[in-house]
Protein backbone atom coordinates (compact mmCIF):
# COMPACT_ATOMS: atom_id res chain seq x y z
CA UNK A 1 0.00 0.00 0.00
CA UNK A 2 1.13 3.56 -0.98
CA UNK A 3 2.62 5.53 1.94
CA UNK A 4 0.86 8.70 3.50
CA UNK A 5 2.28 11.41 1.62
CA UNK A 6 2.74 15.24 3.21
CA UNK A 7 -0.29 16.50 0.92
CA UNK A 8 -2.13 13.47 2.08
CA UNK A 9 -1.60 13.83 5.93
CA UNK A 10 -2.53 17.20 5.27
CA UNK A 11 -5.53 16.76 3.35
CA UNK A 12 -6.83 14.22 6.08
CA UNK A 13 -6.21 16.58 8.74
CA UNK A 14 -7.99 19.54 6.83
CA UNK A 15 -11.01 17.27 5.63
CA UNK A 16 -11.44 16.43 9.59
CA UNK A 17 -11.15 19.71 10.78
CA UNK A 18 -13.25 21.35 8.40
CA UNK A 19 -16.38 18.51 9.18
CA UNK A 20 -16.09 19.85 12.48
CA UNK A 21 -15.99 23.40 12.32
CA UNK A 22 -18.48 22.68 9.77
CA UNK A 23 -20.69 20.99 12.41
CA UNK A 24 -20.29 24.13 14.66
CA UNK A 25 -20.98 25.92 12.20
CA UNK A 26 -24.40 24.21 11.44
CA UNK A 27 -25.27 24.53 14.68
CA UNK A 28 -24.94 27.99 15.27
CA UNK A 29 -26.82 28.52 11.52
CA UNK A 30 -29.88 26.42 13.47
CA UNK A 31 -29.36 28.70 16.35
CA UNK A 32 -29.73 31.86 14.74
CA UNK A 33 -32.48 30.80 12.47
CA UNK A 34 -34.50 29.68 15.56
CA UNK A 35 -34.30 32.89 17.23
CA UNK A 36 -34.84 35.05 13.93
CA UNK A 37 -38.34 36.98 14.18
CA UNK A 38 -38.75 36.76 10.74
CA UNK A 39 -42.33 36.15 9.99
CA UNK A 40 -43.12 32.49 9.11
CA UNK A 41 -45.15 32.19 5.80
CA UNK A 42 -46.14 28.98 3.54
CA UNK A 43 -45.50 29.64 0.42
CA UNK A 44 -46.83 27.41 -0.64
CA UNK A 45 -50.06 26.50 1.21
CA UNK A 46 -51.99 24.45 -1.38
CA UNK A 47 -52.16 21.04 -0.30
CA UNK A 48 -53.50 20.40 -4.06
CA UNK A 49 -50.46 22.52 -5.49
CA UNK A 50 -48.19 20.81 -3.52
CA UNK A 51 -49.72 17.15 -5.09
CA UNK A 52 -48.67 18.47 -8.27
CA UNK A 53 -45.53 19.60 -7.76
CA UNK A 54 -44.66 16.33 -5.97
CA UNK A 55 -44.72 14.09 -9.17
CA UNK A 56 -46.85 11.29 -7.24
CA UNK A 57 -43.70 11.07 -4.40
CA UNK A 58 -46.55 12.53 -2.79
CA UNK A 59 -46.15 10.21 0.46
CA UNK A 60 -42.45 11.41 0.81
CA UNK A 61 -44.15 14.97 1.05
CA UNK A 62 -46.51 14.63 3.68
CA UNK A 63 -43.74 12.52 5.36
CA UNK A 64 -41.65 15.99 5.52
CA UNK A 65 -44.19 17.87 6.11
CA UNK A 66 -45.63 15.86 9.26
CA UNK A 67 -42.01 16.09 10.48
CA UNK A 68 -42.02 19.88 10.34
CA UNK A 69 -45.81 19.95 11.88
CA UNK A 70 -43.90 18.62 14.83
CA UNK A 71 -41.10 20.68 14.61
CA UNK A 72 -43.03 23.51 14.63
CA UNK A 73 -45.26 22.84 17.54
CA UNK A 74 -42.78 21.39 19.30
CA UNK A 75 -40.08 24.55 18.40
CA UNK A 76 -43.23 27.15 19.59
CA UNK A 77 -44.33 24.81 22.69
CA UNK A 78 -40.55 24.73 24.09
CA UNK A 79 -40.43 28.87 23.80
CA UNK A 80 -43.74 29.15 25.36
CA UNK A 81 -45.39 30.82 22.41
CA UNK A 82 -48.78 31.64 22.44
CA UNK A 83 -49.29 31.61 18.76
CA UNK A 84 -49.39 28.72 16.26
CA UNK A 85 -50.55 30.72 13.43
CA UNK A 86 -48.92 27.91 11.05
CA UNK A 87 -50.13 24.36 12.54
CA UNK A 88 -53.48 24.18 11.06
CA UNK A 89 -52.04 24.81 7.81
CA UNK A 90 -48.66 22.95 8.17
CA UNK A 91 -51.43 19.77 9.04
CA UNK A 92 -53.84 20.52 6.54
CA UNK A 93 -50.76 20.17 3.80
CA UNK A 94 -50.18 16.95 5.13
CA UNK A 95 -53.06 15.31 5.19
CA UNK A 96 -53.89 16.17 2.12
CA UNK A 97 -51.11 14.45 0.87
CA UNK A 98 -51.48 11.47 2.44
CA UNK A 99 -55.17 11.27 3.83
CA UNK A 100 -54.09 8.26 5.42
CA UNK A 101 -51.65 9.55 8.10
CA UNK A 102 -54.01 9.17 10.83
CA UNK A 103 -51.11 10.29 13.63
CA UNK A 104 -51.67 13.80 12.01
CA UNK A 105 -55.54 14.22 12.45
CA UNK A 106 -54.28 12.75 16.33
CA UNK A 107 -52.25 15.08 16.57
CA UNK A 108 -54.34 18.13 15.28
CA UNK A 109 -57.24 16.53 18.05
CA UNK A 110 -55.09 17.07 20.76
CA UNK A 111 -52.91 20.36 19.87
CA UNK A 112 -54.71 21.71 17.46
CA UNK A 113 -57.72 22.34 19.70
CA UNK A 114 -56.73 23.16 23.05
CA UNK A 115 -56.06 26.80 24.24
CA UNK A 116 -52.28 28.40 24.18
CA UNK A 117 -50.00 28.11 25.23
CA UNK A 118 -51.14 24.42 25.55
CA UNK A 119 -52.37 23.97 21.70
CA UNK A 120 -53.11 26.91 19.23
CA UNK A 121 -56.76 27.17 20.56
CA UNK A 122 -58.42 26.33 17.02
CA UNK A 123 -61.52 23.68 18.03
CA UNK A 124 -63.25 24.49 14.90
CA UNK A 125 -59.99 23.54 12.43
CA UNK A 126 -59.63 20.97 14.69
CA UNK A 127 -62.78 19.44 14.39
CA UNK A 128 -62.55 20.27 10.73
CA UNK A 129 -59.22 18.34 10.26
CA UNK A 130 -60.60 15.50 12.10
CA UNK A 131 -64.19 15.10 9.84
CA UNK A 132 -61.67 15.08 6.95
CA UNK A 133 -59.77 12.04 9.00
CA UNK A 134 -63.03 9.99 9.41
CA UNK A 135 -64.31 11.15 5.83
CA UNK A 136 -60.89 9.58 4.10
CA UNK A 137 -60.66 6.97 7.00
CA UNK A 138 -63.97 5.47 8.14
CA UNK A 139 -62.86 2.31 10.06
CA UNK A 140 -60.15 4.41 12.69
CA UNK A 141 -61.90 4.34 15.60
CA UNK A 142 -59.44 6.71 17.31
CA UNK A 143 -60.62 9.85 15.16
CA UNK A 144 -63.59 8.90 16.27
CA UNK A 145 -63.07 9.26 19.58
CA UNK A 146 -60.17 12.25 18.92
CA UNK A 147 -63.71 14.57 17.51
CA UNK A 148 -65.63 13.36 20.32
CA UNK A 149 -62.86 14.48 22.76
CA UNK A 150 -62.89 17.94 21.17
CA UNK A 151 -66.44 18.33 21.46
CA UNK A 152 -66.47 17.28 25.21
CA UNK A 153 -62.71 19.11 26.61
CA UNK A 154 -62.75 22.28 24.33
CA UNK A 155 -66.51 23.36 23.63
CA UNK A 156 -68.43 21.21 26.21
CA UNK A 157 -71.25 20.33 23.06
CA UNK A 158 -72.16 17.00 24.60
CA UNK A 159 -74.90 16.31 22.40
CA UNK A 160 -71.79 16.19 19.48
CA UNK A 161 -69.69 14.65 21.78
CA UNK A 162 -71.84 11.63 22.06
CA UNK A 163 -72.92 11.46 18.56
CA UNK A 164 -69.07 11.11 17.66
CA UNK A 165 -68.30 8.49 20.18
CA UNK A 166 -71.56 6.81 19.76
CA UNK A 167 -70.90 6.54 15.67
CA UNK A 168 -67.08 5.19 16.70
CA UNK A 169 -68.53 2.39 18.81
CA UNK A 170 -69.65 1.23 15.61
CA UNK A 171 -66.40 0.93 13.96
CA UNK A 172 -64.84 -2.91 14.21
CA UNK A 173 -62.52 -3.34 16.98
CA UNK A 174 -63.37 0.02 18.47
CA UNK A 175 -61.77 0.60 22.13
CA UNK A 176 -64.89 -0.58 24.63
CA UNK A 177 -64.95 2.47 26.62
CA UNK A 178 -66.28 4.76 23.79
CA UNK A 179 -69.58 2.99 24.16
CA UNK A 180 -69.51 3.77 27.96
CA UNK A 181 -68.62 7.48 26.96
CA UNK A 182 -71.25 7.85 24.42
CA UNK A 183 -73.78 6.70 27.32
CA UNK A 184 -72.39 9.22 29.83
CA UNK A 185 -72.18 12.15 27.30
CA UNK A 186 -75.93 11.26 26.61
CA UNK A 187 -76.17 11.53 30.43
CA UNK A 188 -73.17 14.68 31.12
CA UNK A 189 -72.53 13.38 33.74
CA UNK A 190 -69.75 12.19 36.18
CA UNK A 191 -67.02 14.92 35.12
CA UNK A 192 -64.01 13.48 36.60
CA UNK A 193 -64.49 9.87 36.04
CA UNK A 194 -65.47 11.09 32.21
CA UNK A 195 -62.47 13.02 32.24
CA UNK A 196 -60.23 9.97 33.62
CA UNK A 197 -61.76 7.36 31.01
CA UNK A 198 -61.00 9.73 28.02
CA UNK A 199 -57.47 10.85 28.95
CA UNK A 200 -56.51 6.77 29.16
CA UNK A 201 -58.21 6.02 26.43
CA UNK A 202 -55.82 9.07 25.07
CA UNK A 203 -53.12 7.93 26.44
CA UNK A 204 -53.19 3.68 25.51
CA UNK A 205 -54.38 4.14 22.16
CA UNK A 206 -51.77 5.92 20.95
CA UNK A 207 -47.65 5.04 20.32
CA UNK A 208 -47.05 9.32 19.62
CA UNK A 209 -45.20 10.68 22.76
CA UNK A 210 -46.11 13.92 22.84
CA UNK A 211 -49.62 12.84 22.48
CA UNK A 212 -49.20 10.32 25.55
CA UNK A 213 -46.97 13.04 27.78
CA UNK A 214 -49.77 15.01 27.42
CA UNK A 215 -52.28 12.68 28.36
CA UNK A 216 -50.18 11.43 31.37
CA UNK A 217 -49.87 15.25 32.33
CA UNK A 218 -53.72 15.75 32.57
CA UNK A 219 -54.48 12.05 34.08
CA UNK A 220 -51.91 13.59 36.78
CA UNK A 221 -53.71 16.55 37.34
CA UNK A 222 -57.17 15.16 37.44
CA UNK A 223 -55.86 12.82 40.08
CA UNK A 224 -54.57 16.09 42.46
CA UNK A 225 -57.75 17.58 41.83
CA UNK A 226 -59.80 14.29 42.96
CA UNK A 227 -57.00 13.77 45.94
CA UNK A 228 -57.33 17.46 47.41
CA UNK A 229 -60.61 17.65 47.03
CA UNK A 230 -61.13 14.58 48.92
CA UNK A 231 -58.77 15.50 51.57
CA UNK A 232 -60.18 19.00 51.84
CA UNK A 233 -63.97 17.01 53.06
CA UNK A 234 -61.92 14.87 55.41
CA UNK A 235 -60.28 18.19 57.12
CA UNK A 236 -64.08 19.86 57.03
CA UNK A 237 -65.24 16.54 58.60
CA UNK A 238 -61.94 16.46 61.35
CA UNK A 239 -62.95 19.93 62.10
CA UNK A 240 -66.60 19.46 62.50
CA UNK A 241 -65.87 16.33 65.32
CA UNK A 242 -63.11 18.45 66.66
CA UNK A 243 -64.07 22.39 66.79
CA UNK A 244 -60.71 23.03 64.99
CA UNK A 245 -58.07 22.57 62.39
CA UNK A 246 -55.54 20.33 62.05
CA UNK A 247 -51.98 21.39 62.27
CA UNK A 248 -50.93 18.04 59.98
CA UNK A 249 -51.71 14.96 58.38
CA UNK A 250 -50.68 12.85 61.07
CA UNK A 251 -53.46 14.42 63.34
CA UNK A 252 -56.11 12.94 60.46
CA UNK A 253 -53.94 9.56 60.88
CA UNK A 254 -54.42 9.47 64.45
CA UNK A 255 -58.08 10.26 64.31
CA UNK A 256 -57.97 7.04 61.82
CA UNK A 257 -59.52 9.12 58.94
CA UNK A 258 -56.46 8.55 57.00
CA UNK A 259 -54.30 5.52 56.74
CA UNK A 260 -51.30 6.63 55.16
CA UNK A 261 -49.39 10.30 54.46
CA UNK A 262 -51.33 11.81 51.34
CA UNK A 263 -48.92 11.82 47.91
CA UNK A 264 -49.35 13.62 45.19
CA UNK A 265 -48.95 11.13 42.13
CA UNK A 266 -44.91 11.89 41.64
CA UNK A 267 -44.58 10.93 45.03
CA UNK A 268 -44.49 14.30 47.03
CA UNK A 269 -46.52 14.85 49.85
CA UNK A 270 -49.27 17.17 50.56
CA UNK A 271 -49.07 19.96 52.04
CA UNK A 272 -51.46 21.37 54.78
CA UNK A 273 -51.75 25.05 54.71
CA UNK A 274 -53.22 27.21 57.58
CA UNK A 275 -56.97 27.91 57.13
CA UNK A 276 -57.63 23.75 56.06
CA UNK A 277 -56.49 24.37 52.77
CA UNK A 278 -54.28 21.39 50.85
CA UNK A 279 -51.48 22.51 48.39
CA UNK A 280 -49.02 20.22 46.01
CA UNK A 281 -45.28 20.28 46.80
CA UNK A 282 -44.53 22.24 43.18
CA UNK A 283 -46.99 23.13 41.16
CA UNK A 284 -45.01 23.50 38.00
CA UNK A 285 -44.37 19.73 37.82
CA UNK A 286 -48.02 18.93 37.67
CA UNK A 287 -49.41 21.42 35.16
CA UNK A 288 -52.89 21.44 34.36
CA UNK A 289 -54.01 20.98 37.92
CA UNK A 290 -57.24 23.11 39.16
CA UNK A 291 -56.50 22.28 42.15
CA UNK A 292 -53.95 22.36 45.28
CA UNK A 293 -52.16 26.03 43.71
CA UNK A 294 -50.86 28.68 45.96
CA UNK A 295 -53.29 31.90 45.84
CA UNK A 296 -52.93 34.35 42.61
CA UNK A 297 -50.31 31.33 41.28
CA UNK A 298 -50.00 31.92 37.44
CA UNK A 299 -48.96 28.62 35.79
CA UNK A 300 -45.75 29.09 33.84
CA UNK A 301 -45.30 29.01 30.02
CA UNK A 302 -45.39 25.31 29.58
CA UNK A 303 -41.47 24.48 28.83
CA UNK A 304 -42.59 20.79 28.32
CA UNK A 305 -44.80 18.35 28.55
CA UNK A 306 -43.84 15.43 31.50
CA UNK A 307 -42.69 12.81 29.58
CA UNK A 308 -44.24 9.03 30.18
CA UNK B 1 2.88 27.69 -5.93
CA UNK B 2 -0.09 30.18 -6.58
CA UNK B 3 0.89 31.16 -9.95
CA UNK B 4 0.82 27.57 -11.02
CA UNK B 5 -2.77 27.07 -8.96
CA UNK B 6 -3.29 30.58 -11.18
CA UNK B 7 -2.20 29.27 -14.12
CA UNK B 8 -4.71 26.67 -14.00
CA UNK B 9 -7.46 28.80 -12.64
CA UNK B 10 -7.25 31.09 -15.57
CA UNK B 11 -6.98 27.81 -18.67
CA UNK B 12 -10.05 26.12 -16.84
CA UNK B 13 -11.81 29.70 -17.30
CA UNK B 14 -10.60 30.11 -20.63
CA UNK B 15 -12.08 26.53 -21.41
CA UNK B 16 -15.19 27.35 -20.01
CA UNK B 17 -15.94 30.05 -22.14
CA UNK B 18 -14.62 28.57 -25.30
CA UNK B 19 -17.29 25.72 -24.27
CA UNK B 20 -20.18 28.15 -24.57
CA UNK B 21 -21.12 27.97 -20.83
CA UNK B 22 -21.86 31.59 -20.96
CA UNK B 23 -24.59 31.15 -23.44
CA UNK B 24 -26.76 30.52 -20.56
CA UNK B 25 -27.02 34.22 -20.15
CA UNK B 26 -28.49 34.54 -23.80
CA UNK B 27 -31.35 32.15 -22.29
CA UNK B 28 -31.61 33.66 -19.18
CA UNK B 29 -31.97 36.80 -20.42
CA UNK B 30 -34.63 35.86 -22.52
CA UNK B 31 -36.48 34.14 -19.47
CA UNK B 32 -36.06 37.34 -17.34
CA UNK B 33 -37.21 39.93 -20.48
CA UNK B 34 -40.41 37.58 -20.88
CA UNK B 35 -41.29 36.95 -17.25
CA UNK B 36 -40.89 40.97 -16.94
CA UNK B 37 -43.18 41.65 -19.89
CA UNK B 38 -45.89 38.73 -18.66
CA UNK B 39 -46.17 39.60 -15.13
CA UNK B 40 -46.34 43.20 -16.11
CA UNK B 41 -49.50 42.55 -18.05
CA UNK B 42 -50.83 39.36 -15.61
CA UNK B 43 -49.67 39.68 -12.22
CA UNK B 44 -51.97 42.41 -9.73
CA UNK B 45 -49.31 44.16 -7.02
CA UNK B 46 -47.11 40.79 -7.34
CA UNK B 47 -44.90 41.58 -10.17
CA UNK B 48 -41.62 42.71 -7.82
CA UNK B 49 -42.22 39.54 -6.10
CA UNK B 50 -42.41 37.08 -9.00
CA UNK B 51 -39.45 38.76 -10.54
CA UNK B 52 -37.64 38.19 -7.70
CA UNK B 53 -38.58 34.83 -7.32
CA UNK B 54 -37.98 34.10 -10.46
CA UNK B 55 -34.81 35.61 -11.39
CA UNK B 56 -32.81 34.46 -8.37
CA UNK B 57 -34.53 30.95 -8.45
CA UNK B 58 -33.21 30.51 -12.31
CA UNK B 59 -29.46 32.47 -11.43
CA UNK B 60 -29.36 29.55 -8.71
CA UNK B 61 -30.46 26.79 -10.86
CA UNK B 62 -28.61 27.88 -13.73
CA UNK B 63 -25.63 28.10 -11.82
CA UNK B 64 -25.99 25.14 -9.94
CA UNK B 65 -26.55 23.02 -13.43
CA UNK B 66 -23.25 24.59 -14.66
CA UNK B 67 -21.60 23.98 -11.49
CA UNK B 68 -22.74 20.06 -11.83
CA UNK B 69 -21.95 19.76 -15.55
CA UNK B 70 -18.88 20.98 -15.86
CA UNK B 71 -17.50 20.31 -12.44
CA UNK B 72 -17.46 16.85 -13.17
CA UNK B 73 -15.85 16.44 -16.43
CA UNK B 74 -12.69 18.55 -14.67
CA UNK B 75 -10.64 15.88 -13.60
CA UNK B 76 -12.08 13.11 -15.93
CA UNK B 77 -12.34 14.67 -19.07
CA UNK B 78 -7.89 15.40 -18.28
CA UNK B 79 -7.66 12.16 -18.64
CA UNK B 80 -9.87 10.95 -21.02
CA UNK B 81 -7.82 13.77 -23.20
CA UNK B 82 -4.83 12.98 -21.90
CA UNK B 83 -4.10 16.25 -21.16
CA UNK B 84 -3.84 15.33 -17.43
CA UNK B 85 -0.22 13.64 -17.66
CA UNK B 86 1.28 16.66 -19.86
CA UNK B 87 -0.04 18.99 -16.72
CA UNK B 88 1.44 16.72 -14.00
CA UNK B 89 5.12 16.05 -15.83
CA UNK B 90 5.75 20.03 -15.07
CA UNK B 91 6.01 20.99 -11.77
CA UNK B 92 2.49 20.85 -10.71
CA UNK B 93 1.40 19.17 -7.87
CA UNK B 94 -1.87 17.09 -7.87
CA UNK B 95 -3.61 19.26 -5.19
CA UNK B 96 -2.41 22.57 -7.32
CA UNK B 97 -4.10 21.15 -9.76
CA UNK B 98 -7.68 20.15 -8.06
CA UNK B 99 -7.13 23.64 -6.42
CA UNK B 100 -6.72 25.20 -9.70
CA UNK B 101 -9.57 23.63 -11.51
CA UNK B 102 -11.81 24.70 -8.48
CA UNK B 103 -10.95 28.55 -8.95
CA UNK B 104 -10.97 28.53 -12.41
CA UNK B 105 -14.86 27.01 -12.39
CA UNK B 106 -15.60 29.17 -8.98
CA UNK B 107 -14.56 32.21 -11.44
CA UNK B 108 -16.76 31.20 -14.16
CA UNK B 109 -19.81 30.80 -11.89
CA UNK B 110 -19.11 34.14 -10.07
CA UNK B 111 -19.03 35.59 -13.71
CA UNK B 112 -21.88 34.22 -14.85
CA UNK B 113 -24.00 35.00 -11.53
CA UNK B 114 -22.99 38.69 -12.04
CA UNK B 115 -24.28 39.04 -15.16
CA UNK B 116 -27.67 37.28 -14.39
CA UNK B 117 -27.94 39.59 -11.41
CA UNK B 118 -27.67 42.39 -13.73
CA UNK B 119 -30.88 40.84 -15.58
CA UNK B 120 -32.48 40.22 -12.37
CA UNK B 121 -31.93 43.99 -11.47
CA UNK B 122 -32.88 44.94 -14.92
CA UNK B 123 -35.68 43.01 -15.16
CA UNK B 124 -37.08 44.51 -11.44
CA UNK B 125 -36.90 47.76 -12.80
CA UNK B 126 -38.91 47.34 -15.25
CA UNK B 127 -41.77 45.84 -13.53
CA UNK B 128 -41.22 47.98 -10.54
CA UNK B 129 -39.71 51.50 -12.47
CA UNK B 130 -37.63 51.91 -9.86
CA UNK B 131 -35.63 50.74 -6.71
CA UNK B 132 -36.24 50.14 -3.02
CA UNK B 133 -33.79 50.26 -0.05
CA UNK B 134 -35.19 46.73 0.56
CA UNK B 135 -33.59 45.49 -3.02
CA UNK B 136 -30.51 45.49 -1.67
CA UNK B 137 -30.98 42.08 0.17
CA UNK B 138 -31.45 40.87 -3.28
CA UNK B 139 -27.39 41.37 -3.35
CA UNK B 140 -27.07 39.62 -0.13
CA UNK B 141 -29.05 36.18 -1.47
CA UNK B 142 -27.61 36.44 -4.84
CA UNK B 143 -23.97 36.62 -2.12
CA UNK B 144 -25.74 32.90 -0.62
CA UNK B 145 -26.13 32.11 -4.28
CA UNK B 146 -22.36 31.84 -5.12
CA UNK B 147 -21.60 30.54 -1.91
CA UNK B 148 -24.13 27.80 -2.51
CA UNK B 149 -21.93 27.31 -5.86
CA UNK B 150 -18.76 27.09 -3.98
CA UNK B 151 -19.78 24.20 -2.25
CA UNK B 152 -21.51 22.36 -5.33
CA UNK B 153 -18.23 23.17 -7.45
CA UNK B 154 -15.98 21.46 -4.43
CA UNK B 155 -18.95 18.44 -4.27
CA UNK B 156 -18.43 17.98 -8.21
CA UNK B 157 -15.01 17.95 -8.26
CA UNK B 158 -14.92 15.87 -5.45
CA UNK B 159 -17.10 13.01 -7.22
CA UNK B 160 -14.79 13.95 -10.24
CA UNK B 161 -11.60 12.88 -8.98
CA UNK B 162 -12.99 9.02 -8.31
CA UNK B 163 -15.75 8.51 -10.78
CA UNK B 164 -17.07 8.54 -14.21
CA UNK B 165 -18.97 11.66 -15.49
CA UNK B 166 -22.09 9.89 -15.66
CA UNK B 167 -22.17 8.74 -12.07
CA UNK B 168 -20.21 12.15 -10.81
CA UNK B 169 -23.67 13.61 -12.37
CA UNK B 170 -25.93 11.35 -10.54
CA UNK B 171 -23.76 11.57 -7.32
CA UNK B 172 -23.53 15.48 -7.05
CA UNK B 173 -27.22 16.22 -7.95
CA UNK B 174 -28.65 13.33 -5.56
CA UNK B 175 -26.43 15.52 -2.89
CA UNK B 176 -27.75 19.07 -4.14
CA UNK B 177 -31.34 17.60 -3.64
CA UNK B 178 -30.96 15.98 -0.12
CA UNK B 179 -28.76 18.72 1.29
CA UNK B 180 -31.76 21.34 -0.09
CA UNK B 181 -33.83 18.98 1.90
CA UNK B 182 -30.93 18.96 4.99
CA UNK B 183 -33.00 20.72 7.59
CA UNK B 184 -36.15 17.94 7.14
CA UNK B 185 -33.10 15.16 7.90
CA UNK B 186 -32.49 16.86 11.03
CA UNK B 187 -35.90 16.74 11.76
CA UNK B 188 -36.69 13.71 10.97
CA UNK B 189 -33.11 12.74 12.58
CA UNK B 190 -34.46 14.52 15.98
CA UNK B 191 -38.00 12.38 16.01
CA UNK B 192 -35.74 9.14 15.46
CA UNK B 193 -34.15 7.33 18.61
CA UNK B 194 -31.24 5.56 19.56
CA UNK B 195 -28.86 4.32 16.63
CA UNK B 196 -30.26 5.55 13.81
CA UNK B 197 -31.00 9.17 15.86
CA UNK B 198 -27.11 8.85 15.76
CA UNK B 199 -26.99 7.71 12.07
CA UNK B 200 -29.58 10.10 10.88
CA UNK B 201 -28.14 13.28 12.81
CA UNK B 202 -24.09 12.24 11.52
CA UNK B 203 -25.72 11.96 7.86
CA UNK B 204 -27.58 15.50 8.23
CA UNK B 205 -24.35 17.14 9.52
CA UNK B 206 -22.30 15.27 6.47
CA UNK B 207 -24.77 16.16 3.63
CA UNK B 208 -24.46 19.91 2.41
CA UNK B 209 -26.94 22.35 4.20
CA UNK B 210 -28.03 24.50 1.62
CA UNK B 211 -31.94 25.13 3.33
CA UNK B 212 -29.75 28.08 5.38
CA UNK B 213 -28.34 30.10 1.62
CA UNK B 214 -31.82 30.03 0.44
CA UNK B 215 -33.24 33.58 1.30
CA UNK B 216 -34.84 34.05 -1.93
CA UNK B 217 -38.42 33.78 -0.96
CA UNK B 218 -37.42 35.60 2.24
CA UNK B 219 -35.68 38.19 0.13
CA UNK B 220 -38.92 38.78 -2.23
CA UNK B 221 -41.02 39.41 0.83
CA UNK B 222 -38.50 42.63 1.22
CA UNK B 223 -37.26 40.48 4.58
CA UNK B 224 -33.68 40.97 5.09
CA UNK B 225 -30.83 38.72 6.82
CA UNK B 226 -29.07 39.31 9.95
CA UNK B 227 -25.15 40.24 10.16
CA UNK B 228 -24.67 37.04 11.84
CA UNK B 229 -26.88 34.96 9.41
CA UNK B 230 -24.23 36.03 6.52
CA UNK B 231 -21.38 35.45 8.60
CA UNK B 232 -22.23 31.69 9.67
CA UNK B 233 -23.18 31.47 6.51
CA UNK B 234 -19.91 32.23 4.62
CA UNK B 235 -18.01 30.41 7.73
CA UNK B 236 -19.77 27.27 6.92
CA UNK B 237 -20.02 27.50 3.36
CA UNK B 238 -16.73 28.07 2.87
CA UNK B 239 -15.91 25.57 5.62
CA UNK B 240 -17.61 22.79 3.86
CA UNK B 241 -16.31 23.52 0.48
CA UNK B 242 -12.69 23.61 2.05
CA UNK B 243 -13.65 19.84 3.42
CA UNK B 244 -14.89 18.88 -0.16
CA UNK B 245 -11.91 20.01 -1.87
CA UNK B 246 -9.70 18.32 0.74
CA UNK B 247 -11.59 15.29 0.10
CA UNK B 248 -11.01 15.70 -3.85
CA UNK B 249 -7.27 16.04 -3.30
CA UNK B 250 -7.43 12.82 -0.60
CA UNK B 251 -8.53 11.01 -3.71
CA UNK B 252 -7.07 12.44 -6.45
CA UNK B 253 -3.34 12.05 -4.45
CA UNK B 254 -3.53 8.57 -4.17
CA UNK B 255 -4.98 7.72 -7.57
CA UNK B 256 -3.28 5.44 -9.81
CA UNK B 257 -3.33 7.45 -12.94
CA UNK B 258 -0.76 4.76 -14.80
Amino acid sequence: MKPLGRTTCIAIALLLACFVISVFALRRLDHIRKAATVQEVLYISSPKALKWLSLGYDGLLADVYWTRAVQYFGARHFLGSHDYELLAPLLEITTGLDPHLTVAYEFGANFLAPKPPYGAGMPQQAIQLVNEGIRDNPNVWKLYYNLGFIYYTELKDYPKAADAFARGSKVPEAHPFLRIMAAQMAQHSGELQMARMMWTTAYESTTDRDIRANALAHLRALQVDEDITNLEKLISIYREKTGHLPLSFSELQTAGMLSDMPVDPLGHPYKLVPGGGVQVRDPEELPFIEKGTPPGYVPPSPKFLPSD
Amino acid sequence: MSSRIAHIAANTFREAVRDRVLYNLIAFALLMSGAAILVGQISIGIERLVVVNLGLTAVSLFGVVIAIFIGIGLVSKEIEKRTLYTVLSRPVRRWEFIVGKFFGLAGTLVVNTFFMAIGVFAALLYVSHGFEKADGWILVAVYFIILQFLMMTAIALLFSSFSSPLLAAVFAFSLFVIGSFAEDLRGFAAMAQGVSRWAATGAAYLVPNFSSLNVISSVAHQQGATPQLIFANSLYALVYTAMALSGAVLVFERRNLK
